[in-house]
């Protein structure tokens, strides 16, 4: 890639220029890094503007609109904004018999938001996903891409509680 | 020699071994073996001699898989070898455990593999979920590639082998190998037509073998201690160990390394502690979401490909879901019809709009406003969204489950019927 080009880019950080640089470099094309671009995007912003989607696209060569076909396409590339933490509620089969219904409902109340939304403080946007692949120890969500298991309403005030005393990544 | 070559060297209750600790306990053994002392060729015929079929779900045995991959004289163009560890089939939590337990033995799983095929460059498709796993991966892989094990001209030989780690971003049909390579190019992951294979044409129009992380964790031990012992390891005539699991309302769930052919009955009251208190087993997913339903009098069946199969089932990933009584039987397959419908990359018709009217008519009858002409949708789509009507086998898939449901339990539909 032409070292001219990071002139070019006014938005995203060096540091980000780098990291999809180094993703980059492990394949044949650059177009090849494009989902692990939006997520190094992500990992620094919460989510993928429309503005860093464009640069992202200039970095690797495609049109913006050809990223966004691919940005809109994976569910853990977010295109909205999001909060400051991520819960993200396994709604696969065995969560669902042992109960994510009843742990959806308690977040739903303590939180008063439901799927997809974010409260007005900004400080929790609540998702579902699927299966987690730790079905031995349902139910279970991640928490800023972190597992937490055998969930019950404790565990979630517990959770909660804790999220909120740390510092906003 | 050990009779569970996947799990031998994993316990959770510990870090995962490093480089040095792998090799203490004989690691890269089976790599140093095939790379010094074997052709590819030799190589791949104690793959096809052992009879390992792929544990990913589908079952094909991965020798002859891997026969249609060119062979070619110097100078050779690029061809690649891919780690399906999209591990996204719901109920399925095996090659988490392999990837969290012992990084390394995937690695020097895709180290022989790769050697075997002579591909020149691998990479690990893993879901972006798995974190922890793409670390110790990542770590693994630049120990090895510190030690010699990665890199250019591998123990002293002319063949050199490179191997990263891409972290996806969720879609469960990522997990179907045309729609995985689509993805690691950085597009949409549609499923590609076939033919061509990816062993013929792969990733960038290049020769490709993609294969699921356990077929891959099998590779050491069978270049190392020969098709005779695996083919031991098995109580029937499928090869091996399996990693099975069971979740659902069982006393302990868990995942298991055990002799290829184990009953379900073993699996749900030895390891798994029995059904809770209270709870009597219904019926059950042999081996994943998509794998139609099984009954009680199916439990002794060895939970193998042929055993399996001659049920009107499929071993799939042979992580069983059990489904209780007292589960709302509905609603369960509902959620189950959601996730297919859900994970549908939207290509083709059938797949894209059959699907979201298979959860609608589910929708209905689980509220009790469905009619008689919710039934006979769902009846219709077993055959209108199944084999030679979809591109890809994913609707397929997903008229498992409904399909079995609808001939084993008809009175659970009918009876929520107004």
């Amino acid at each position: 890639m032409a070292p001219t080009r990071a002139a070019l880019i006014s938005c995203l950080s060096d540091e980000e220029i780098a990291e999809i640089r180094a993703e980059a470099s492990h394949y044949e094309y650059p177009q090849a890094a494009s989902i692990e671009a939006l997520k190094v995007v992500q990992k620094h912003r919460g989510w993928v503007s429309d503005e860093s989607l464009r640069e992202v696209a200039r970095l690797l060569d495609m049109s913006a609109e050809q990223l966004d076909g691919v940005a809109t396409f994976y569910s853990l590339i977010f295109r909205r904004p999001v909060g400051d933490n991520m819960l993200m509620l396994c709604d696969g089969i065995s969560c669902w018999m042992l109960g994510c219904e009843k742990i959806k409902a308690h977040i739903e109340s303590r939180l008063g938001i439901g799927y997809g939304e974010t409260t007005p403080d900004n400080k929790f946007t609540l998702i579902p996903v699927t299966c987690q692949g730790a079905c031995d120890r349902a139910p279970v969500l991640l928490e800023n891409m972190r597992l937490h298991t055998h969930l019950s309403n404790d565990k979630i005030d517990q959770l909660l509680a804790q999220t909120e005393a740390e510092k906003p990544q | 020699m050990t009779d569970r070559p996947l799990t031998q060297h994993i316990d959770l209750s510990r870090p995962p071994y490093d480089l040095a600790q792998y090799e203490d306990v004989g690691g890269y053994a089976g790599a140093r073996k095939v790379i010094t002392e074997m052709t590819p060729a030799q190589g791949l015929e104690i793959l096809k001699d052992s009879g390992l079929r792929g544990r990913g779900g589908a079952g094909f045995p991965t020798g002859v898989k891997w026969s249609f991959v060119p062979m070619y004289n110097t100078p050779a163009p690029t061809k690649y070898i891919v780690a399906n560890a999209d591990e996204m089939e719901p109920g399925t939590f095996k090659d988490r455990l392999l990837m969290e337990g012992c990084p390394h033995l995937l690695v020097e799983g895709m180290i022989v593999g790769a050697y075997i095929l002579q591909a020149n460059i691998g990479y690990i498709f893993i879901r972006g979920e798995y974190i922890e796993a793409a670390q110790l991966l990542n770590e693994a892989i630049a120990e090895c590639r510190k030690k010699g094990y990665l890199g250019e001209r591998i123990l002293g030989g002319d063949w050199s082998f490179e191997l990263h780690v891409h972290t996806s971003a969720g879609r469960y049909i990522c997990g179907e190998e045309t729609a995985l390579l689509n993805s690691l190019e950085g597009k949409r992951a549609t499923p590609r037509a076939k033919p061509p294979f990816p062993q013929v044409s792969g990733l960038w129009g290049r020769p490709t073998i993609v294969n699921n992380v356990e077929t891959l964790c099998n590779l050491p031990q069978i270049v190392l201690l020969g098709a005779d012992w695996f083919k031991q390891l098995s109580l029937t005539d499928d090869a091996g160990t399996k990693l099975y699991g069971v979740s659902g309302r069982v006393n302990t769930p868990g995942c298991w390394e055990l002799p290829m052919g184990t009953s379900a009955r073993e699996l749900i009251e030895r390891h798994a502690g029995g059904m809770c208190d209270g709870y009597q087993l219904k019926t059950f997913l042999p081996g994943g979401g998509s794998t139609p339903l099984l009954l009680p009098e199916h439990l002794d069946t060895p939970m193998d490909y042929t055993h399996i199969g001659k049920l009107g089932s499929r071993l799939g990933t042979g992580t069983v879901i059990v489904i209780d009584d007292q589960v709302d039987f509905i609603g369960a397959l509902k959620n189950l019809e959601h996730f297919f419908s859900q994970e549908s990359c939207g290509f083709c018709t059938p797949c894209r709009d059959g699907l979201p009217w298979v959860e609608k008519a589910l929708h209905n009858i689980e509220c009790g406003s469905g009619s008689r002409a919710d039934l006979d949708w769902l009846r219709r789509a077993t055959w209108m969204l199944n084999m030679g009507n979809t591109f890809c086998a994913h609707a397929p898939g997903a008229m498992g489950p409904l399909d079995s449901a609808l001939k084993f339990f008809p009175d659970e539909f009918e009876r929520r019927l107004p």
